[in-house]
């Protein structure tokens, strides 16, 4: 018999323990919910009144911040939740047939909890497994390359109560699958070599060093690391701080999750190389929610780093040079990708982006200089200090060097990680990973540039195409319509409601494609997709509205066609059936006269 | 050409699910009222009381769609008139009587109608007279195509003037700084 799930904690004692855990330290309030979220399965009101009555903090506060991560439950959620990756390399493995499957398995509706409280189905953004999908989350956990026998035996052990701990851990394998090494996965990393060719000089030398090396920003938009640290070393304030940005959130991308799972060394010494450069003695890792099954391994590697003198006082035996860097897991939430959002999150509140300016790197966290860089960006940086500015600066192309890693997934013989110098051609990409009869790839996620087939000879570099990574391949049997509406949904799940062009632009973007997919489109709502997709441009608050309309814009312009089929009504129809809407009216009256239903437009008109 | 002044713009107005209180903003041009009325000539309205719409330059209209008459009444606006415009917070997005939009309308009518014993409240109205509502409350756009939109709750009366000498000077009418807010 398999034991069964343990009955829920007292909420007051989850509480009581994860304040204690975080030292009642309000700027831990976001990482105290997550804590009473895993020892409960959600947040209960009685554990809310503990931490109100204990750090004296408003209650609408830690309402405010609880409800804006989505893996943050305020209402009792299934003691099993089972979210779907609901990306669109997802979709095309079939996840949605076997979410449907699920769900009837488990006799549950998707977006409920079933009525015993046992289990809970539904999507989710895309948790960066596209390239071993589709995947679900199990009560946080990864599952990869579901198939309908690993759905009924989820179903079967779900309805067992069977601890997901004890269930198979093959289900749990996340796969590297790197499949070319270039400069930064060719090297062999041996801890500290970089920080001591560091410390063998001047942090200015280091930070000339970064300079010549031209390194910018792996995160996507591409701003020169150097730069930044000398931006931060020079800022005035009472201290100093770096963070790794590792919330992968733009679908697509897995690079993070391979960096932080494989070379995780390297990206804590760039940390630490970072702290000598700029002077700052604290570092945060920012690791999305959704790869907290690397949590153990990465506070392994921190807790072997310290005694390895490599981080903690003193590193290296340098008196006075002291650096340690603590690990926040989010909780759901793309906008907390962008570094001002993130640092808001790191403070303990909901992840709202900051005005810009001024940036974080005079203005970050707690107020104080900070430098943001994405993983890769840290662990770049080794490189540099290994081997100097000017061999790095040798590879790529003269506005983007050093290497790139390239996630591919999609419609490809082999999707996984492709390491490269900047200036690959996506042709190449596609011959690489056996990608045939291509009709277009997503260049960085949903917020990038869609490139048609007879464009291929386009370079991922910032000259040409930037790139966090992502590159989604789409064959010929593919609608990119339906490519860009997912891309449409993502966008209006993820936006942070802060600002109203974005909040409710996304949601009226959504809605459109919906219309349009669902065969009540007319050239009327082509206009409008036009019009909202400038008002979302021009009036947004941050990057995330902005780029909300690039897949229908990207789409428009390169597969205008597949909108025309769409649009399959001369005059603007209403996007439901009015007179179904009459229904529920017409039942609860028993009416059925002339009166009581909306004829047909063309049939009023003849 | 016959020399004589040019002829007036038809204009009709109707408030669908609304409160009128649009209308009381357009009231509130005051006297350029006057010079409103030496361009147009004012059709269906409530300022004329004339029942059913004829054919027109400009239709006005305040309110949501939230009953069967509220359909027909702007489909037959949308079909005499040539250009539409959607006045007002309900008629734009649906306003106050859309706060019904989540609840289920069995509900409503449950909880309105029967929730009391005894005989008065047994049953929901069913006279063919009253129309029926719909299961949800709709912004006119989503009924039928709409040109303009002038927002506000009710927008101020200097939005619905500039729009209104836009449209007759022949300009595409932009409220602009100062008589457009977010939030």
């Amino acid at each position: 018999m398999p034991s069964k799930v343990r009955n829920a904690p007292d909420p007051a004692q989850a509480a009581a323990t994860a304040m204690a855990r975080h030292r009642h330290d309000p700027l831990e309030l976001l990482q105290m919910l997550r804590d009473v979220e895993e020892a409960c399965g959600w947040i209960p009101p009685e554990a809310i009144d503990c931490i109100e009555a204990r750090l004296a903090l408003p209650r609408a506060k830690i309402l405010g911040v609880a409800s804006f991560y989505s893996f943050l439950h305020l209402k009792r959620a299934g003691r099993y939740r089972i979210l779907f990756s609901d990306n669109i390399t997802d979709r095309m493995l079939g996840s949605l047939g076997l979410l449907d499957r699920m769900c009837r398995g488990l006799w549950v509706e998707r977006g409920k909890v079933s009525e015993d409280g046992l289990v809970s189905v539904d999507t989710t953004s895309c948790t960066g497994l596209c390239d071993q999908g589709p995947a679900i989350l199990v009560n946080g956990l990864a599952v990869t390359r579901l198939t309908e026998r690993r759905v009924d035996d989820i179903c079967e052990l779900v309805r067992d109560e069977v601890p997901p701990g004890e269930w198979p851990a093959d289900f749990f394998r996340v796969e590297d699958n790197i499949h070319r090494r270039d400069a930064l996965l060719g090297t062999p990393w041996l801890p500290g070599r970089a920080l001591e060719a560091a410390l063998a000089r001047s942090p200015e030398d280091l930070v000339a060093e970064m300079k010549a090396s031209k390194l910018r920003g792996r995160g996507g938009a591409g701003f020169p690391a150097g730069l930044k640290w000398q931006a931060c070393r020079e800022a005035p304030g009472k201290a100093r701080y770096l963070v790794a940005n590792a919330d992968e959130g733009e679908p697509g991308n897995f690079k993070d999750r391979v960096l932080l799972a494989n070379a995780a060394d390297a990206i804590f010494e760039g940390m630490a190389l970072g702290a000598w450069a700029t002077g700052a003695r604290r570092g945060f890792l920012y690791l999305r929610g959704e790869y907290r099954f690397l949590l153990d391994h990465l506070e392994a590697v921190l807790e072997r780093r310290r005694a390895a003198r490599l981080l903690g006082e003193s590193i290296l035996g340098r008196e006075g040079f002291d650096f340690d860097v603590a690990i926040h897991v989010g909780a759901g939430a793309y906008v907390c990708g962008e570094e001002s959002a993130l640092i808001e999150s790191l403070e303990g509140k909901r992840g709202t982006p900051r005005n810009r300016p001024p940036y974080p790197v005079t203005q970050g966290y707690l107020g104080q200089p900070t430098a943001v860089n994405n993983v890769e960006t840290f662990a770049a940086s080794c490189l540099v200090a290994l081997k100097g500015g000017a061999w790095y600066a040798g590879i790529g192309t003269p506005e983007s060097t050093g290497t790139k890693l390239v996630c591919v997934s999609g419609d490809c013989e082999q999707p996984g990680i492709y390491e490269y110098p900047f200036g690959v051609e996506v042709r190449q990409v596609l011959a690489d990973c056996g990608a045939r009869l291509t009709q277009a790839v997503q260049v960085s996620g949903p917020s990038g540039a869609t490139v048609p087939a007879a464009e291929f000879g386009r370079r991922l570099a910032f000259e040409d195409l930037p790139t966090a990574g992502a590159l989604m391949v789409f064959n010929e049997r593919r609608d990119m319509f339906e490519v860009a509406r997912n891309f449409v949904h993502f966008f209006a799940h993820e936006s942070c409601g802060f600002c109203t062009p974005c909040r409710v632009g996304t949601s009226l973007l959504r809605n459109m494609m919906d219309k349009l997919a669902n065969g009540h489109g007319s050239p009327y709502d082509f206009a409008e997709i036009g019009k909202l997709n400038l008002l979302l441009q021009s009036m947004s608050h941050c990057g995330l509205g902005h780029s909300a309309c690039n897949p229908v814009l990207g789409t428009i312009a390169k597969f205008r066609g597949a909108y025309q089929r769409r649009l399959a009504h001369e005059e603007f129809e209403p996007a439901f059936d009015l007179d179904r809407a009459l229904a529920a009216a017409r039942q609860m009256t028993g009416r059925d006269d002339a009166a009581a239903h909306v004829r047909p437009e063309t049939e009023e008109t003849a | 050409m016959d020399g004589t002044a040019p002829r007036k713009l038809k204009v009709a107005t109707t408030s669908l699910a609304g409160c009128f209180g649009c209308h009381m903003s357009i009231l509130d041009i005051d006297e350029r009222l006057f010079a409103l009325l030496e361009k147009v000539e004012f059709d269906r309205s409530p300022i004329t009381d004339i029942k059913e719409v004829g054919q027109c330059d400009l239709g006005i209209i305040e309110g949501g769609v939230c009953n069967a008459e509220n359909v027909e009444v702007l489909r037959e606006f949308r079909r005499r008139c040539k250009v539409l415009i959607a006045l007002g917070a309900c008629a734009v997005n649906g306003g106050l009587p859309a706060q019904r939009n989540t609840l289920s309308l069995p509900l409503i009518l449950q909880e309105v109608y029967r929730s009391e014993p005894g005989a008065r409240y047994g049953l929901i109205p069913n006279d063919p007279e009253l129309p029926l509502p719909l299961n949800k409350v709709h912004p006119l756009h989503e009924v039928v195509r709409i040109d303009h939109f002038i927002p506000g709750c009710p927008p101020p009366a200097d939005a619905i003037w500039k729009v209104l000498t836009g449209l007759l000077e022949g300009k595409e009418p932009a409220l602009g700084h100062g008589l457009i807010h977010f939030d």
